[in-house]
């Protein structure tokens, strides 16, 4: 092959992973042409009733991945619309060879309407009713056949070479101390210039905590429109406390984000917004909605992680950059989530969970652009194939962001 | 007690709070150096925890609050020189549904 960009070290006889030309990573290509940084078969419960049983299932076969979540009956309208989209993206997502959808049979969710959503996409999908096959014992058996079968055949394929253009990387927040906007955030931004400038797509989230910095996106917006919606989005968001009568601060900033010297959601905000980087904000789309625009976008978003990380692997990104001041075990069943730590202190403590350090921006030991460097470099690693902290500790993290009550 | 021993940010130079790189104990001297409004020794009146804020200069209740060059929220009290800026004398005043009156 001419194109050898992965050099294979030999180190004391050990053969190691080192991306050595930049802005590529090696990459699983899909039916639809799409690019997976992993290789999963999703066991899919789209009812709450069906999550134990997928819990068998992936206990019983290797390389299935699931998750357990309280939804998908006697909802309505548009909160029926965004759970159902939530389920049927993270199907969708490229990460994920194929899925085994798992339902009831009597729900709200049908397996069948989803699993066939999914199917779109080209990739092997199999609908198994718990009701149909007579109970949960028989559902487990059937289920597991099906998925052994499709990660066998998920198993015999090959990673290529693909380009960073073809990433969606989202951007997180969690558990932010006053730091998160000196040193973690700012690096990630550059990491996110540097991404869309490779024709790749980085998504800004958690609306609640863009509240207060609004402006200086709606200042980069690529045209009126997506600016006025800026506005809207965060109108909305910050109604919903009004209309509760409430303080957001009562939950937003947190008692941790206070005791790390956050004083307001503001202050918060404004060091959240840091990591958009520079970049034009080609678009604001809905929660769990696939971006139809390269570059940077706004996914409208509640600040709860879960929700947040959720949302946006549900949308297509196969990667999540996640910054934390206080540490958090966070990740996804399906995306890898690389943990950046905002200060040095905490990364010492939380070593099993946190990836990367940022705190030495905070040190004066490293520069913002050298931290970005190092991030940019894990994930070409990560998104080859090396495991971040959250995947070895098998940190399934789930989160509807609802936006309905349940009938 | 030496000033060079503690790391201070101030973010943008109309801010009028600085953030502390590290603990700073009280009466500690430190020097600030943004722009030429700014006293370029001011002291420390009380602990500032590592991540924290102390006020670069005066803040009158109501005013504004200034970091990142933007505002973070407003005063509830008169702030001195070199005191702890925080939420008991820092509010938000975003998302204050708190603030509504119900009739």
């Amino acid at each position: 092959m001419s194109m050898f960009t992965i050099l294979k070290e030999q180190e004391e006889g050990v053969t190691k992973l080192k991306i050595t030309k930049e802005g590529k990573f090696l990459g699983y290509r899909r039916q639809d042409g799409k690019v997976g940084v992993r290789n999963h078969v999703l066991i899919l419960p789209t009812i709450t009733c069906a999550t134990q049983t997928a819990q068998r299932i992936t206990e019983l076969v290797h390389g299935t991945v699931t998750f357990i979540h309280q939804h998908g009956c006697a909802q309505v309208g548009v909160d029926y619309e965004q759970t159902f989209r939530t389920y049927v993206g993270l199907g969708k997502n490229p990460n994920v060879y194929g899925v085994v959808v798992l339902g009831l049979g009597c729900e709200t969710h049908q397996a069948r309407s989803v699993a066939a959503e999914i199917a779109k996409s080209g990739k092997p999908v199999e609908t198994i009713s718990i009701q149909d096959h007579g109970g949960t014992l028989s559902t487990i058996a059937e289920g597991a056949k099906v998925a052994a079968k499709l990660v066998q055949e998920a198993s015999t394929q090959v990673r290529e070479w693909c380009d960073f253009s073809e990433l969606i990387v989202g951007t997180e927040c969690g558990g932010s101390d006053a730091c998160s906007g000196l040193s973690a955030n700012p690096a990630v931004g550059v990491v996110s210039d540097m991404i869309v400038e490779r024709g790749g797509t980085s998504i800004l989230a958690e609306t609640t905590e863009l509240i207060g910095a609004e402006h200086l996106l709606a200042k980069r917006a690529a045209n009126n429109k997506v600016a006025k919606r800026v506005y809207e989005v965060i109108a909305a968001m910050e109604n919903r406390s009004i209309q509760m009568g409430v303080d957001i601060r009562t939950g937003n900033p947190s008692p941790g984000n206070i005791a790390g010297g956050i004083s307001s959601l503001e202050e918060k905000s404004l060091g959240a917004a840091n990591k958009a980087g520079k970049s034009t904000l080609k678009e604001i789309i809905d929660y769990a909605e696939e971006p139809s625009e390269k570059g940077l976008v706004w996914m409208d978003t509640p600040g709860h992680d879960i929700e947040q990380l959720t949302g946006m692997v549900a949308g297509g990104a196969q990667v999540v950059l996640f910054t934390s001041g206080r540490g958090t075990p966070t990740g996804s069943p399906i995306a890898p989530v690389i943990k950046i730590a905002t200060n040095t202190p905490m990364f010492e403590k939380m070593r099993d969970n946190i990836d990367l350090n940022a705190g030495t921006i905070i040190e004066g030991k490293e520069t913002v652009e050298e931290v970005a460097k190092r991030i940019f470099d894990e994930i070409a690693l990560v998104c080859s194939g090396k495991l971040t902290k959250a995947e070895i500790l098998k940190q399934h993290d789930f989160g509807i962001w609802r936006i309905g009550p349940t009938f | 007690m030496s000033e060079e021993k503690y790391r201070i940010l101030i973010l943008k130079s109309k801010d009028n709070v600085a953030v502390a790189l590290q603990d700073i104990p009280p009466n500690t001297e430190i020097t600030v150096s943004v722009s030429q409004e700014i006293p370029t020794k001011i002291t420390i009146k009380e602990k500032i925890p590592f991540g924290h804020k102390f006020a670069v200069k005066a803040i009158k209740k109501g005013d504004d609050i200034l970091k990142y060059g933007e505002v973070i929220g407003r005063a509830i009290r008169d702030i001195e020189e070199g005191e702890h800026v925080h939420v008991h004398n820092l509010e938000g005043t975003r998302g204050r549904g708190d603030k509504i009156e119900n009739n």
